[in-house]
């Protein structure tokens, strides 16, 4: 397949629904209104060329080189800029303008050579190619200006600056540009962070980041966005130097965040040489982040493990093994052991990180090859609480739009998320919808980017102690409801009113006025009552969420709360609404569908519904066990009783990510056989009995679910590296325990999938296929999908209102422990680092720092970057310190992307009343000078150095 | 830690747990109330954990909240455990 890049139409498609007919060079064409002629020419199969024009920025105007002529008009108008009208008749190749396009380029030649290697990739550049096109063949003024040029000779021009190499990912070369602004724009209107700039004027004119910063040191957040956009080789990606540019291109989904974004991989023979962002993609539209763009650099990272291994005992060191040892001793433990324990001794982790096929085919394993539901996934520790309370009051354990929906958000409250640094493309268009007017409410206790930033300022900051979410979400119902807010014809006709003048008494009572609980968060009653009448009246109001919602001890009733929120503002069932979950990981909405919980099977049905377990008996031809199994904490409970011996964990860090680490690690310490399966040796593998090597999202065909419950295809780019997907390898192990599984294909899988869940009833791959995507429910009812939920109904019938009373998290700050600490992330890593601290994104992020006031900081006599010891009931770290005001006084802040913070040493194990999800976000601390790395930290790194050791292989220095 | 004091502390972390439950179904109508906490527990709870649980409610109950015990009544007795295969071949 030869490379064919994504079309470009030049100018963005108008939304206009008045249609206008006219001919381009003979060819007549229909396009919507207000549709460019240089876009309306393109969409005729007339490409006119141009420079500064892309389909992913507004019309500038400013290159020149598109001009056409129209049939009774004067002169030569740019197409880019220029409407369509009806009747028009429009010339794009005459003399007169091949003479003009001719001499535009010969002075751009004149001032900017023409690439700069031919082997490395140039000559390719958007404005190589036009210069081919207009017919370019002399430049009369010479290459010796002293603009710009770059003479190639040794010499240096007065002018003349350097490239910029400090970027990892791409070179910024001046003497390529062009200064069509392209860049400049892109950061302004795609990704909205306004780091560059075009300084001086005239020929003086270039492009800058920051205050002519270099890119790396400047507020450039390395989204690509710049790069995609350059027409000439001015920004290029550094692998496309290296290697040369691509030769063939495979669509897929990128494998980190939840907003699931669609890429071009771009190949040459089998080596990957850059991603770019899908202009087809759904989810994103041609955007991309850092992370999804750059940084796969660990998917042929020489840390990954190729081989099986096997060990008896978790200090020996690691002996390679072929493929069929480590599955026959995988069998042959499972099997002694529920022999020995009993049939639920053992269990299985799956991963939101794999594909929905991969995680089906976990809890499958589980289910009917261990014959128990010991099934769970990270989900529990991030979004499990949004599954329950969605549930009990909509009746479906999903997120209620799309994201094209933003558009039509007129008021966005975002409560316990950070979307700049976790779910930055969708960010990105938050903060487009926002510089056209939308209003904003941040509830969370850090002054978050979104708070205020370039062109983005939120009209209320709410920023409450961690732990109080719940307290200041019923306080906003209370304003709701005392000043008359609510939608009374929606919830009559929508919702069961009994049970919403149940909630409304209960949040008039007065210790939920603003005022009554501005004790216990900090807020000042007027700001919660200026944010309850803004989002209630102020047109179709979204709230966006995130895991500052979920890991508390109330955060299934925080996710209600939002809920009853959305309901008494008739804020649910139509585009511009809702309530949007920020998934975390690229397929934890899918590893949630799939049936990976204990207690339900894929499409969220009870284990003890009789005719549901009859769906899958019947398929997989065993009797399935009614009662719920154990969650991933109650697996840790009962290895510590002695009861629950082995576990096979797909893709999932436990001992990094899960709470209280010596727990996990005690827990793992008394099981016999614990399986890892990872690309890496994780820290859970410094535990674990097995090593099955794993495949990346680069190695497998599947599918992913983003967080707007879009199945996006993930396809096979190149050949898995240890020789199976991940599918294949756990379709092996149950194939070793005497389970006859034959899928040949992941689209069989998703067949399967399909014909046990109503949800999914109508998804293939060849709907997908054809769809790009679609967003389940798809079936009969829907059978392109469901864009917007809720529409004409909720799924449970009426929607239900619930009391949500605050009850104070048991994690209190007292003497010892004085200060609140909450976590969260940043965006060049990506949750436990194990994919981008082996990337060059550490030039970002090479270590956790924790942020304290500098209030705190001083009365502790800490410094920025002091090395300070963190403290709380469960245990202690020691990490650098970054003195900052984003945190109030009394909070402090730590991400957990790095092994050697373990951050998670100092989180407790108080958890979500409904579904154990840890509260990872409040923690008592105490923060004090130090000299250095804990003793449990140098105890724990050498314990995970000697774990790591292979057999025959020296060890891998760091 | 011995077995027998993990085996404690479990069951320390399950009277929290129940009584974490009982504190949000404490605010219900109280017809709701026994009813939401007996079916929270049948749903979530495995029979190992529902196990202990008896095993608590039937020692007197120490420390579980008024409403956990009302609602134990309601809550499904786990399975009698399943003879260990490996016990039965011992004998």
């Amino acid at each position: 397949m030869a490379l064919v890049p994504d079309l470009d139409y030049g100018t963005p498609a108008s939304q206009a629904g008045e249609q206008v007919t006219l001919t381009v060079d003979g060819r007549a064409v229909t396009v919507p209104a207000g549709t460019s002629i240089m876009r309306a020419g393109m969409e005729a199969g007339v490409e006119i060329p141009k420079l500064c024009a892309t389909d992913m920025l507004d019309a500038f105007g400013s290159c020149r080189v598109c001009l056409v002529e129209i049939e009774g008009r004067a002169g030569t108008p740019a197409s880019c800029t220029t409407p369509v009208a009806a009747g028009m008749v429009v010339h794009t190749k005459t003399e007169r303008l091949d003479r003009i396009r001719r001499g535009v380029m010969e002075l751009y030649v004149s001032d900017h050579p023409s690439g700069w290697d031919e082997q490395r990739g140039t000559g390719a550049s958007e404005f190589d190619r036009m210069a081919r096109t207009v017919g370019l063949t002399q430049n009369r003024y010479g290459t010796d200006g002293r603009n710009h040029v770059a003479p190639g000779d040794g010499s240096l021009n007065i002018d003349y600056i350097a490239r910029d190499e400090s970027n990892p990912y791409f070179t910024y070369d001046p003497s390529q540009c062009i200064v069509c602004s392209r860049c400049v724009r892109a950061c302004e209107e795609v990704q909205g962070t306004f780091a560059l700039t075009v300084e001086g004027r005239g020929f003086d004119s270039r492009i800058a980041a920051g205050m002519s910063d270099s890119f790396l040191y400047s507020e450039c957040v390395s989204c690509g966005a710049c790069v995609q956009a350059c027409p000439t080789d001015a920004l290029r990606e550094k692998t496309v130097l290296e290697k040369g540019m691509p030769e063939r291109a495979v669509v897929t989904t990128c494998g980190y965040c939840g907003v699931g974004c669609s890429f071009r991989v771009e190949m040459k023979g089998d080596e990957v040489v850059r991603m770019v962002p899908s202009k087809d993609g759904k989810a994103n539209h041609g955007h991309s982040c850092v992370k999804g763009r750059f940084a796969w650099g660990y998917t042929t990272h020489k840390d990954r493990i190729l081989n099986p291994m096997v060990r008896d005992r978790i200090t020996d060191p690691w002996r390679e093994v072929s493929w069929d040892e480590a599955f026959a001793h995988i069998a042959g433990e499972f099997r002694r052991i529920q022999h020995q324990y009993g049939r639920s001794a053992i269990g299985g982790i799956t991963s939101s990180r794999c594909t929905n096929e991969e995680t089906y085919l976990v809890q499958k394993l589980v289910r009917q090859g261990f014959g128990n539901n010991n099934v769970d996934t990270c989900a529990r520790v991030c979004h499990s609480p949004t599954g329950y309370g969605l549930k009990t009051t909509f009746g479906t354990s999903a997120g209620t739009q799309d994201f094209d929906s933003v558009e039509q958000t007129d008021v966005m409250i975002v409560i316990g998320a950070n979307p700049t640094d976790a779910h930055p493309v969708f960010a990105s268009r938050m903060k487009k919808r926002l510089r056209e007017g939308a209003r904003l409410i941040v509830i969370d206790p850090r002054r978050t980017e979104l708070v205020r930033s370039a062109h983005i300022a939120a009209d209320y900051h709410l920023p409450l102690r961690p732990g109080t979410n719940v307290a200041m979400l019923t306080a906003l119902g209370h304003v709701i409801v005392e000043e008359g807010l609510y939608d009374e014809a929606f919830i009559r006709e929508r919702c069961d009113w009994d049970a919403f003048q149940d909630w409304a008494e209960f949040v008039m009572q007065p210790e939920n006025s603003p005022e009554a609980v501005a004790g216990a968060t900090g807020v000042p009653a007027e700001l919660v009552r200026g944010a309850a009448r803004l989002y209630a009246t102020g047109g179709n109001g979204a709230i966006y969420y995130g895991l500052g919602v979920t890991e508390h001890s109330q955060g299934s009733t925080a996710v209600m709360a939002i809920a009853n929120l959305a309901m008494a503002t008739g804020n649910i069932g139509k585009p511009g609404v809702g309530v949007n979950p920020l998934r975390g990981q690229n397929n934890v909405q899918g590893s949630c569908d799939m049936g990976s919980f204990p207690h339900e099977l894929p499409g969220y049905r009870h284990i003890s519904d009789p005719g549901v377990r009859g769906i899958y008996e019947k398929v997989w031809g065993v009797r399935l066990d009614e009662e719920p199994g154990l969650r991933i904490n109650n697996m840790l409970d009962a290895a510590v009783e002695d009861t629950f011996k082995g576990l096979y964990v797909q893709g999932e860090d436990i001992l990094q990510s899960d709470p209280d680490t010596h727990h996990v690690a005690a827990g793992l310490a008394a099981m016999e056989c614990v399986v890892v399966h990872d690309l890496f040796l994780n820290e859970t593998a410094n535990y674990a009995h097995v090593f099955l090597p794993g495949s990346t999202f680069l190695e497998k065909d599947g599918t992913f679910i983003n967080a707007e419950r879009r199945i996006n295809m993930v396809r096979k780019v190149v050949e898995p590296k240890a020789g199976y997907a991940d599918w294949e390898t756990t379709q092996l192990l149950a194939r070793a325990m005497g389970f006859d599984w034959t899928y040949t294909h992941p689209s069989q899988i998703m067949d399967e999938i399909a014909a046990t869940t109503p949800t999914f009833a109508g998804v293939s791959y060849d709907l997908l296929e054809r769809e790009g995507s679609v967003q389940w429910p798809c079936n009969e009812k829907a059978p392109l999908g469901t864009p917007v939920m809720h529409v004409d109904g909720f799924v449970r019938g009426k929607g239900r209102f619930i009391r949500t009373e605050y009850v104070a998290t048991d994690e209190r700050t007292g003497p010892r422990f004085p200060l609140l600490l909450t976590t969260g992330r940043i965006l060049s890593q990506y949750n436990v680092g194990a994919q981008t601290r082996r990337t060059d994104n550490v030039v970002w992020h090479g270590e956790d720092r924790l942020e304290i006031h500098p209030h705190d900081a001083e009365q502790r006599g800490v410094r920025d970057g002091d090395w300070v010891r963190l403290q709380s009931r469960a245990g202690a770290t020691t990490l650098r310190a970054l003195v900052t005001e984003r945190v109030a006084p009394g909070v402090v802040y730590t991400t957990f992307h790095h092994p050697d913070t373990q951050a998670n040493v100092v989180t407790t194990d108080f958890s979500d009343w409904a579904t154990n999800c840890p509260e990872y976000k409040v923690t008592a601390v105490q923060v004090s000078p130090s000299n250095g790395p804990s003793d449990w930290q140098e105890e724990y790194n050498e314990q995970a150095r000697a774990s790591r050791r292979i057999a025959g292989r020296l060890e891998a220095a760091e | 830690m011995s077995h027998d004091e993990d085996v404690a502390a479990g069951k320390r972390k399950l009277v929290y747990m129940a009584n974490q439950i009982a504190r949000f179904f404490a605010s219900m109508p109280r017809e709701e109330q026994v009813e939401g906490v007996a079916r929270h527990i049948n749903d979530f709870w495995e029979p190992r954990m529902r196990r202990h649980f008896f095993e608590i409610v039937e020692a007197g109950g120490e420390g579980l909240s008024p409403l956990v015990m009302e609602a134990a009544s309601h809550i499904r007795r786990p399975p009698p455990p399943e003879p260990l295969p490996a016990a039965a071949q011992a004998q």
